[in-house]
């Protein structure tokens, strides 16, 4: 029992899922699972997300925009998990990211987006009852791969500030089921503009902007086994600071950007422990503030290679 | 228990790492970097200069101050000394801003205002848009929406009023001669640099009387605040050793005063019925027609009517209405004809292969919704500079009222311009012309960046010689912008410049023959 519990934890996390879609800023968590790639094993894989809303709240007052029409985001992506050890892996994801206005006449976007990376360590784990608990820290980082526009919002593809996070996540599996919670708290560097000056609630004169860090919670349960991986994810993140869009206004990268989404991913495995893996699944932004009631499918392919000493034997 | 303290004490040196390597925060408002005034002269012939509306102090009065030794004088006095014996951060702050200086100050002040309400209306549920009104300013959508043209008028009118108060002013400083406070009480301390400027009335007060009583007009939903401000200025006046109540009260009055000259001149300079009738607009659209072009649409959805139809029509400050047709360039080309077909592609063409140097210079100089406007941008850019040359308040005054009255003529010439051709936008004459910032809600020909630039470089380059190209340069860029943002075709930029460049050589000559001089 003990030891195909283990067996399950040790299998690659690499998904798309828990795809926080700000309607505003792809915010790809691959860091959010308590799922550990075994040592010296490599996932590599691509995913593709679809993104798109029509309604937004500017502040707390929900509308349309019929010079925005639907806003789109179109995700490529290209991801990487590597056991370092048993309990410590290294992820990493490039996103490519193209935005497009149905109405109105501003023009697209499109571009590199930010290079992500992480440490998913497994602090602590033991038996309790008759399932196991885990403890994870992820410590995050990202940074922009490109010199995108991030002052056009809503068809910027991102918002240029380089990112640093730390998450903590608990976990515990009993059988085939597993709950699962995490926090997570973001600091945010400043950005630079192109302007040497822009309105808040007050004129400012600088090209920096002032980012306010963020934090995100989430709650995520389902079915966990060496070959099928099913659950339910609700997360929800919140900008410490920043300010609402004035009525009728355009958004501004250091608006308080809030949302709540719910979701849900599939995973299957066609290897038990390397080979080929699928993934999809979507989410829905319920509530926000200052971004969009964004609705979006996701869906990956992914390729685990073993080069653990095996194959040197 | 052994491992699992092990692990607990790596997580803490992680999250330590995590919050060593987290990025320092550091925004620098430029202008709170500014130093206290220090005037390189006091422009003492100040009351000769040549004033714009208030062409006679006398009508005005101005009671002479207390005497030096009275009892009221000794109140005020100590009045100083009391707030002195125990300065708290918050006053010291107070001082640093507003030493700064009152011209600078309130400019940046009505910049704020103006990038606070230059937000279109929101649609009614039927689709179509309520208009701002002057005599309900509260209701939504609050009074005013301060678009470009508002907001040059709204400069002009601000500047124009500081000027010629100070004019004013100095004719009264001269008359009564009474020397500041710390003159006359050594115990008093002087936390800002000292002037031989006469103390009565406070020029600072005169700039904030005649602020805040056209600031009232322009933004009344702001009344509060713009007074706040006003307090916090006199407040700075007596906290710095500066002035005593009485040079202040006066001041304030004599400000709002010259300021009621301006208050009358915009309740009937015609900007009030500038947004036009339903009429007037279909008549734009025949007009454009009987020239055999395509008239202009609203590009925004619902369609919003066009901004201040005929702001044209205002009453310049620099030269009469009649020259504002005269100024009025000949027309654009016709749609369809080659050299429209011409301009269009070229548009195109850049909406289709932005650069990023092409959008980093759209959006430098976007000044679209939300923000302080062309003209402010303008403000903005003077203000860098002229903080570099120790202006006394009233050449700051005099040099912001040259600069802002050629931003309104130009503006009041540029709508003239645009709704006398009514013109298409390029992404009307071909969907396909996507923009790299928001589109105007207005006709083509000519670009309002263009003539608001082209008039600025002209004004600031008189004043500001040994800048060389420098603003002419930075009117290049703003012109150029427009065209490769892909929301105007190159005559309309090219065209613009050059009115904007006349109509700056307006506020030049004024300058010019104003008997303020060079004043370097």
């Amino acid at each position: 029992m003990m030891k195909s519990l283990h067996a399950n934890l040790l299998r690659f996390g690499v998904f798309a899922g828990c795809f926080a879609m700000s309607s505003l800023k792809v915010n790809a968590q691959t860091d959010a699972d308590a799922l550990m790639i075994p040592k010296n094993m490599f996932c590599a894989g691509v995913t593709y997300d679809h993104n798109s809303w029509t309604n937004y709240w500017e502040g707390t007052f929900k509308r349309n925009n019929l010079n925005i029409g639907t806003l789109t985001t179109n995700s490529y992506m290209a991801m990487g998990n590597y056991g370092i050890t048993n309990k410590l892996d290294f992820l990493f994801t490039v996103p490519y990211v193209t935005t497009n206005a149905s109405a109105g006449t501003l023009a697209g976007q499109s571009g590199f987006q930010d290079l992500s990376v992480s440490l998913k360590w497994l602090a602590f784990q033991t038996q309790i009852g008759s399932g196991i608990f885990t403890a994870h820290a992820i410590l995050s980082g990202s940074i922009p791969l490109s010199n995108y526009d991030p002052e056009i919002l809503p068809v910027s593809i991102g918002l240029q500030s380089r990112t640093v996070s730390l998450r903590g996540l608990l976990n515990y599996q009993t059988g085939r089921f597993f709950i699962a919670g995490a926090a997570q708290y973001m600091e945010r560097s400043d950005i630079t503009i192109n302007q040497n000056a822009y309105f808040t609630t007050q004129e400012i004169y600088s090209n920096g902007v002032f980012m306010p860090n963020m934090n995100n919670f989430l709650v995520s349960a389902g079915y966990r086994s060496l070959k099928l991986n099913v659950e339910a994810v609700v997360q929800q993140s919140t900008t410490l600071g920043g300010f609402d869009i004035t009525k009728n206004n355009m958004p501004f990268p250091s608006n308080t950007m809030n949302w709540t989404s719910a979701g849900g991913l599939i995973k299957y495995s066609f290897g038990t422990v390397s080979g080929l893996e699928l993934t999809a699944g979507g989410n829905y932004v319920l509530k926000g503030r200052n971004v969009g009631q964004s609705t979006d499918f996701f869906g990956g392919v992914l390729y685990v290679f073993d080069f653990s000493n095996k194959n040197y034997k | 228990m052994k491992k699992f303290t092990f692990n607990i004490t790596l997580l803490f040196a992680l999250t330590a790492t995590f919050f060593l390597a987290s990025c320092k925060k550091d925004i620098v408002d430029t202008t709170t970097t500014y130093p206290a005034l220090t005037p390189s002269s006091e422009d003492m012939n100040a009351d000769t200069w040549k004033p714009i509306l208030a062409s006679n102090p006398s009508a005005f009065t101005v009671a002479a101050p207390d005497a030096i030794g009275s009892s009221a004088y000794t109140a005020d006095i100590n009045e100083i000394k009391s707030l002195q014996s125990n300065l708290t951060s918050d006053q010291k702050a107070i001082i640093a801003y507003w030493s700064a200086g009152a011209v600078l100050r309130w400019n940046e002040i009505l910049r704020d205002l103006v990038a606070k309400h230059n937000l279109p209306p929101y649609q009614d549920p039927d689709g179509t848009y309520p208009f701002p009104s002057s005599t309900n300013p509260f209701a939504y959508p609050q009074f005013p929406f301060s678009n470009p043209p508002y907001a040059a008028r709204a400069y002009a009118y601000v500047s124009a009023a500081q000027y010629d108060a100070l004019v004013t002013a100095y004719h009264f400083k001269k008359l009564y001669n009474r020397a500041a406070p710390y003159t006359h009480d050594a115990s008093i301390q002087t936390l800002i640099p000292k002037s031989g400027l006469p103390s009565y009335p406070s020029e600072d007060a005169v700039v904030a009387g005649a602020s805040v009583e056209m600031m009232k007009l322009l933004f009344p939903t702001e009344v509060d605040y713009i007074q706040q401000k006003a307090d916090e200025e006199m407040l700075y006046r007596k906290l710095a050793g500066a002035n005593v109540q009485g040079e202040l009260t006066a001041g304030q009055a004599l400000g709002a005063k010259v300021a009621d000259l301006f208050v009358a001149r915009a309740k009937t300079d015609r900007a009030g019925k500038a947004i036009g009738s339903a009429s007037e607009w279909q008549g734009l659209q025949n007009n454009a027609t009987s020239r055999g072009d395509q008239y202009w649409i609203s590009l925004e959805t619902p369609a919003r009517p066009p901004m201040l139809p005929l702001f044209g029509k205002v009453l310049p400050f620099l030269f009469d209405t009649l020259t504002v047709v005269q100024l009025r360039p000949g027309p654009p080309n016709l749609a369809g004809t080659a050299a429209f077909k011409a301009e269009e592609a070229e548009v195109l063409s850049f909406s289709q292969h932005p650069s990023a140097e092409n959008q980093a210079l759209v959006d430098f100089w976007a000044d679209g919704a939300g923000t302080y406007t062309p003209a402010g941008h303008w403000n903005a850019i003077a203000e860098a500079d002229f903080v570099q040359e120790h202006y006394s308040e009233v050449r700051w005054a005099r040099n912001y009222a040259l600069l802002n009255m050629a931003e309104m003529d130009v503006a009041i010439c540029c709508w003239d311009t645009k709704y006398h051709y009514f013109n298409q936008r390029p992404t009307q004459a071909n969907p396909l012309i996507k923009t790299l910032t928001g589109i105007p809600n207005f006709p083509s020909y000519t670009s309002g960046h263009s003539n608001f630039s082209g008039a600025a470089a002209a004004v600031l380059t008189y004043l500001l010689p040994d800048r060389g190209s420098k603003f002419t340069d930075l009117a290049q860029q703003a012109s150029l912008s427009r065209l490769v943002g892909a929301i105007h075709y190159r005559s309309d930029i090219e065209v613009g410049m050059q009115t904007g460049a006349k109509v700056g050589q307006y506020a030049v000559a004024r300058g010019m023959s104003d008997g303020a001089g060079p004043g370097k």
